[in-house]
Order: structure tokens, then C-alpha cells, then sequence
């Protein structure tokens, strides 16, 4: 009955959003990933969500069925609609958006109101970047909202694609330490950030170490921030931990943005970690994953859930914990009147730009999965048919929120998918052999059966090709029956073919922002994408 | 020349003729054996024109029992040799860091001479991808 | 002509306590010219690297290290050197022509 009907009414009211038994001396609350997503909004997660080596069929690679079955959740309910992609349409309609900064900051004031010695407000990062206003203020409208959050420490990934200069300003900026121990300079090796911030709450001393996403100079560019090295860097962070301990910290806790299974491996490998809140991958756990002593938590992305975690701490360790994902459903949360405000205070001077209508889609638009989406497929035809290519290249970003069938398409929805520092649509030709090697290539960071070596993110999404993706077969050999869908021939490997591509991480990249050749292309007539039927997917 | 072979069982994966030509040369034909060296390598080189490396290996640095020499290899680059470190028990501790050009995805090996004259080594894959998708 | 060897840089701690085991970086500016790159007409550009660098203590050979063309431009060398008393150390980088450049840093006790 469950799944049958569902109405406003049976989603949980804010009250019972914030309702948590305390437990302990201290209370994190983390919010990672926002992605600049200031007002509500609809974020459909992946239908495909697959685990290698390990992680294989482990959480968070659980999706649909499979993750309401591990969390014994009913389908057709609230927190369904927020963990999954199952039956979203309806329920998106009947539960309506998610997020909105003034809805997080009321959580976020409750919890404080109710634990003002204990709390501790924490930002994993990828905050600062994926909005046409913070494109616009490169950033500075997110240090607001930072403000806004009461956050007390963050760390960062496409923060870094504003530049080395622009990244210090923003620094120097921010109401809290930019924490990222794993940053060094790469003359002297030196830390370029802090990298750990100690708390005092409830009487217990909590050390809070920062780490940036370790693969920004490889997944973004490099002449971005040439003169800084990132990387794991396991050892250095293994010596932070040790030393907060020496220091007299009771609670280690790693604000990271290293991405879920990285996290879990350094985990294992790292003693001492009491808490490692994780971001950059955006899943949402219902629940922390527990390794070894060290509790993982996920905090999904776009402002959809916040993370409460209350700790009973003795002689060093974690004796007791308490967890809630609360998600954020903007209907059920009285907004914080002061941050409504401030919102709308950062968007007034692209408002009327923001809400200008370029567009209308018949069908369901989304990103978020390993394989292309719709939006995906969407901003490929448009590379396609306006850059006049046979073939389309387009990154897996993981951010970007949903746009639900029979819905206008408003200029801000296509910059919540494209508003990046290096935007060109360039346009060029490539052998056959060349697509297939940046396909293995992105291929193996994402299915390496090594943590260590996976970036997070999700495949490259391909226009005007069909193939299989074997994630099991080995680096090079994951990408096979590569066929040029107009042709329906094989993808010879020696011949040349027209590419068209976004967010390439080269310098000087030419061509015009990706936006205009979506907003060109949306503006001939409404859209409608049906799932792509040319991917197989071997090996799951 | 890009022949592969494989060298005695304790190389185990196999290696460019020339990478196993020129650990046979600094060996003097001995088999190196695995264990007491310990290669810190990026998973992924953020860029092959700069990978750092650092070589540690386990010894007390004593006049009598200390690590002579480590040879470095890359083995697929166009020639396979990158640094030959000489220590003394001076160091305290036998470990270099430097920076080295790796020109595409390869194993990084490293060699090591004690000072009773049996030899080491380790071997660790470093990634150089085209990059992009930031994820 | 050989290519330029730029002022050799090093850093260590500007004291130390004896028994400690400190770290010696040194940085020197090169291009590290491999002798696989072409210049615009196609002519192979020769093979110019620092290949030799010698760290002595009080005179003593203390480090050494043999540079391929695989290693970086600006070469970095860094190496541990357990602190027993104090002194001087003299650091030499020698060119594929034989040109040399020498730096000498004193090493003070806590
Ligand atoms: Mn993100
Ligand atoms: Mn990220």
C-alpha cells in the first residue's frame, strides 16, 4: 500500500525530522558536497551504481531494491523517494524538492539550540562550485552560505578549478579553516593549507584533520593550480592522526573528500581515525559503515540530507554512538527566515537571468549514474548537432540536479550542469583509437579494482557511439563492440572522426561555453530523451 | 628490443628486456630477493614530467651492516635507467626522495645493494593517465 | 654550450639535537636535456643533464647519487643524515660537460 499512495501528508514533519535521542559529549553534523545549490530542487540517485574488487556489491554500491532491502526500507516512502531512483517521478511530485540552504540552517539551528556545547557544524567541499552565481562570484556567494551553515571547518576539490590566487582569497575569506593536510607545494613539499583544527566540546577534546580530493591536478586542471601537489599521501595523514593523539585529542575525526571507497580502504589502513565523514562520491548512507574502530559517514550531495552523529566518548575512544541521515524536504521545514533572506539577497543580481526559460523537456532529464543519463544524452546531441560532430564526449560529473518530464528548462537548470571555470565546447578529430583509449582510461578510474586508484565520478558519457563496458576485464580491455551508431559500423580504430567535447582539463582549449550550444540546441524545440538503450554493462 | 622476459622467480612479473638487462647488469647476475625495500609512489602521477619518489630500506646503518647502493629503473620508459643512490651508514637511515619523468603507465622497480653483498627489490605500478572527469 | 646550472638551494633544520636524524633537500635549476626532443627543424636537440651529485660532511663523503635523464628538470635530492656533531657540509652538482657547482651549509648542535 505503501508504494501505492503517497501523499505531502505522510512526509515527516520537521519535527520529526529533528527528533534524536542525544547520547554523549559531542554532536557532528556534516553536509557535504551542496555543489552551490542555495534553493530546493529535485535530485534523482543512480540506477547504476557499481562496486569493484571489495567494494563489489558493498554499500554504498547498493542502489533501488537492493539499498531498501539493506536498510529495510519501504518503497513509495519518503526516504525511499530521498535514497533512491525507484518510482521518482511520482513520488518527486508528491513529496516535492529537496535542500535549500534556509531549510538547512533551521536543522542546523535546532541542533545547536538543543546541544549548544556539544555540536560541531562540518562541510566536506565541492560547496564553492556548481551554480551560475558562484560561477559568476567565483565563490564568494558560497562563503556566505558557508556563514549561513555555522560551519567550522571544510575542505575542498572544485574549489581548486577557481585557481591557486582566486582558492587563497576565498581561504582568507571564509568564516572557518580550509582544512587539506594532503596539499603541498610541489617545489618544497610544504603544506600550502592548515590541515587540522582542534575542538573543546562537552569536555571532550576533538581533532578535526581536513583532506582534500586527491586526484584534482588529474580529474581538473593542472594549469589551474600548477605549483600544488595533492595526492592519498597515507603516510603524512597517518603521523597528523598520531599527533592529535599525542596532543590530547579524545576524537580524531577526517573531514574528507577523498570519495567513499578510498575512505574505506584508508580506514583499515590507518589507526586511530575515530570518524571519517566522507564526501566527492555523494552517496548517502542511512547508516555510518563501520571499519574496524573507525565509523564511515555519507552525507549524499545538493543539500538532500544533513548527517547528525552523536558520540559518548571514553578514555579515547568511542564508546557509544547515535545516527540520523535527515533528509531535507523543503516542504516539511519552515525556512530560516534570515538565510531566505540571504539567499535571495546572492541570486537578486542573476535573477531575472537565472529564471529566463531556454527550454521545455517531455521526459525525465538526470546526470547522477555510472552510465550516460538523459541530461547526459541531452547535452550530447546538442554537441552533436550544433557542433555538427559524429561523436560527443561528455564528463561524468556526479553533480547536477533532476528536471522532471513536461517541466521548462530555465537557464540556471543547464548551469547547474555546466557552470565550470573551463567550459569550451571544443571541437576536433580523433581516431578511433584515441576515443577507445580515453574510454579505457577513464574506464580504470572508476572500475580500478584498487581504491587507491579510483577518482569517484562516473563514466564518460558518449554521443553517436553504442558499446559494452565490462567493468571486471582489466585496464584496456573494458571497453569493447565500440559501433558508430549512424553508421552502425565498428569504430574503426585508424579512422579519423568528428569529436565534439566539453571540460577538456588542456589549456587553451577553444571553443564557445558549453552552455550556449545547450541553450542553441534547446531553443529549436522541447526535448524528449528515452534511456540509453546502445550501453551494455558486463561484469556487475 | 621491447621483448619481454622474465627474470629469476623472485622478479615473479615480467619486465622489459632492457629494464632486466640492467638489473642483471647492477646485480651482477645475483637474483635479488623481495622485502627490506619500500618504493612510495602516486597510485596515479599527477604529472609524468614530475612523479616523486621516495626508496627506503630496512637497515640498522652500521658499518658492518648497512645498504650500499639502490638502483632505480623505470620500466617502460625508452631507457630504463633513472638514479643509482650510494649511501653510507652516515645517513642513519637508507632513503632518497627525487623526481623522475615517467612517459606512460609502468612498473617503477628499485634495487638494492647491502653491504654483505645480497641484493633486494621492490616494484610498484604508477599510473600516467590522459585525466579529466572530475568526478 | 652547455645549458645553465642555476644557484643550487638546500634546506635543513637550522639546528638539530645529536642522535636526531634531520632531512637534507636541495633543489638546483636545469632543463635536464634528455637527447630525445627535436628543436621546430626536426634536429635533435643533444643530451645536457646534471649527472653526478656528492654530499660531504667535514670532507667525508657522506651521499651520492647518479642522475639518468629520467630525472626531472630542476632536479630534487633529498636524504636523511643522522646528526652526531657539528660541522660543514659541501654539496657538488657536475654537469655531462664536467661543469660543476658547489654549495656548503654549516650544521649547528641544539
Ligand atoms: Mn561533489
Ligand atoms: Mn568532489
Amino acid at each position: 500500500a505503501a508504494a501505492g499512495a503517497a501523499h505531502a501528508q505522510d512526509r515527516p514533519s520537521q519535527e520529526a525530522l529533528l527528533r534524536f535521542a542525544p547520547l554523549g559529549q559531542v554532536t557532528l553534523v556534516h553536509v557535504t558536497d551542496l555543489h552551490a545549490q542555495l534553493v530546493p530542487m529535485h535530485f534523482r540517485e543512480a540506477t547504476l551504481n557499481v562496486g569493484v574488487g571489495e567494494a563489489r556489491g558493498q554499500v554504498p554500491h547498493l542502489t533501488g531494491e537492493a539499498l531498501l532491502a539493506q536498510y529495510r526500507i519501504a518503497a513509495g516512502t519518503p526516504m525511499a523517494h530521498a535514497l533512491t531512483n525507484l518510482d521518482f517521478e511520482r513520488l518527486a511530485r508528491a513529496y516535492g524538492p529537496m535542500g535549500g540552504l534556509d531549510r538547512i540552517v533551521t536543522l542546523i539551528k535546532a541542533i545547536r539550540a538543543e546541544r549548544p556545547g556539544n555540536t560541531i557544524v562540518l562541510d566536506g567541499g565541492d560547496t564553492l562550485q556548481g551554480s551560475w552565481t558562484s560561477l559568476q562570484s567565483r565563490g564568494a556567494d558560497m562563503v556566505e552560505a558557508l556563514r549561513a551553515l555555522t560551519a567550522e571547518a571544510t575542505t575542498g576539490h572544485w574549489e581548486f578549478t577557481y585557481g591557486a590566487e582566486r582558492v587563497k582569497e576565498l581561504v582568507a575569506a571564509m568564516p572557518c579553516p580550509f582544512l587539506a593536510g594532503n596539499v603541498q607545494d610541489n617545489e618544497w613539499n610544504e603544506d600550502v593549507f592548515e590541515h587540522t583544527k582542534t575542538f573543546e566540546r562537552g569536555g571532550v577534546k576533538v581533532a578535526v584533520i581536513g583532506q582534500a580530493f586527491p586526484y584534482t591536478p588529474i580529474a581538473n586542471p593542472r594549469w589551474l593550480i600548477p605549483d600544488w601537489s595533492f595526492g592519498i599521501k597515507e603516510e603524512a595523514l597517518a603521523k597528523r592522526v598520531q599527533a592529535a593523539r599525542e596532543e590530547g585529542a579524545q576524537l580524531v575525526v577526517l573531514l574528507s573528500h577523498n570519495g567513499f571507497d578510498v575512505d574505506r580502504k584508508l580506514a583499515a589502513r590507518v589507526p586511530g581515525i575515530d570518524v571519517i565523514l566522507t564526501g566527492h562520491t555523494h552517496d548517502a548512507l542511512p547508516e555510518p559503515l563501520k571499519v574496524g574502530d573507525t565509523l564511515l559517514v555519507a552525507s549524499g550531495c545538493h543539500g538532500k540530507f544533513i548527517s547528525r552523529l552523536d558520540l559518548r566518548v571514553e578514555g579515547g575512544r568511542v564508546a557509544e554512538f547515535r545516527h540520523a541521515l535527515i533528509p531535507v524536504f523543503a516542504g516539511s521545514i519552515r525556512p530560516d527566515a534570515e538565510t531566505a533572506a540571504l539567499v535571495r539577497k546572492l541570486r537578486a543580481p542573476h535573477a531575472a537571468e537565472l529564471a529566463r526559460v531556454v527550454g521545455r523537456t517531455e521526459s525525465l532529464l538526470t546526470r547522477r549514474g555510472n552510465l550516460n543519463g538523459t541530461m547526459d544524452d541531452m547535452i550530447c546531441a546538442a554537441l552533436m548537432r550544433q557542433r555538427d560532430a559524429e561523436v560527443a564526449l561528455s564528463p561524468g560529473f556526479r553533480w547536477g540536479y533532476s528536471l522532471l518530464p513536461g517541466s521548462d528548462i530555465t537557464a540556471e537548470d543547464v548551469w547547474a550542469h555546466t557552470a565550470i571555470t573551463y567550459p569550451a565546447a571544443y571541437r576536433m578529430t580523433m581516431k578511433g583509437e584515441q576515443i577507445k583509449l580515453i574510454l579505457e582510461d577513464v574506464a580504470d578510474n572508476l572500475f580500478n579494482p584498487d581504491p587507491y586508484y579510483q577518482q569517484g565520478g562516473d563514466m564518460v558519457r558518449v554521443g553517436g557511439l553504442g558499446w559494452t563496458l565490462d567493468v571486471a576485464a582489466p585496464a584496456g580491455q573494458r571497453v569493447q563492440d565500440l559501433t558508430l551508431l549512424r553508421t552502425g559500423q565498428p569504430l574503426e580504430a585508424a579512422r579519423e572522426y568528428s569529436v565534439a567535447g566539453w571540460a577538456s582539463v588542456n589549456e587553451g582549449t577553444e571553443g564557445p561555453p558549453i552552455w550556449e550550444v545547450v541553450m542553441r540546441h534547446l531553443s529549436e524545440g522541447p526535448v524528449r530523451v528515452e534511456p540509453n538503450r546502445h550501453l551494455r554493462l558486463k561484469g556487475a | 628490443m621491447a621483448v619481454v622476459t622474465t627474470l629469476p622467480r623472485a622478479a615473479g612479473a615480467q619486465m622489459q628486456a632492457a629494464t632486466a638487462e640492467a638489473v642483471r647488469k647492477a646485480t651482477g647476475g645475483k637474483e635479488p630477493q623481495e622485502g627490506r625495500v619500500t618504493l612510495r609512489l602516486p597510485p596515479i602521477a599527477e604529472n609524468g614530467n614530475t612523479v616523486p619518489i621516495t626508496v627506503t630500506v630496512d637497515s640498522p646503518m652500521t658499518a658492518a651492516d648497512h645498504v650500499k647502493t639502490v638502483w632505480i629503473f623505470a620500466d617502460k620508459n625508452p631507457t630504463p635507467d633513472v638514479a643509482t643512490f650510494h649511501f653510507t651508514p652516515a645517513l642513519g637511515r637508507a632513503q632518497a626522495d627525487t623526481r623522475m619523468r615517467l612517459g606512460q603507465t609502468q612498473d617503477v622497480i628499485a634495487v638494492a645493494q647491502m653491504s654483505d653483498g645480497s641484493f633486494y627489490m621492490a616494484r610498484t605500478e604508477v599510473k600516467v593517465t590522459i585525466g579529466g572527469c572530475g568526478g | 654550450m652547455a645549458a645553465p646550472i642555476g644557484q643550487p638551494r638546500v634546506r635543513l633544520p637550522a639546528s638539530a639535537k645529536a642522535g636526531e636524524i634531520i632531512e637534507i633537500r636541495t633543489l638546483i635549476s636545469h632543463v635536464m636535456e634528455t637527447g630525445n626532443r627535436r628543436d621546430q627543424e626536426g634536429k635533435t636537440i643533444p643530451r645536457d643533464i646534471i649527472k653526478r651529485f656528492v654530499a660531504k660532511f667535514d670532507g667525508q663523503e657522506v651521499f651520492a647519487m647518479d642522475l639518468a635523464t629520467a630525472i626531472s628538470a630542476n632536479p630534487y635530492i633529498a636524504f636523511p643524515f643522522k646528526v652526531e656533531k657539528a660541522g660543514s657540509f659541501e654539496f657538488t652538482w657536475t654537469n655531462d660537460a664536467g661543469e660543476e657547482r658547489k654549495s656548503t651549509a654549516e650544521l649547528k648542535l641544539a
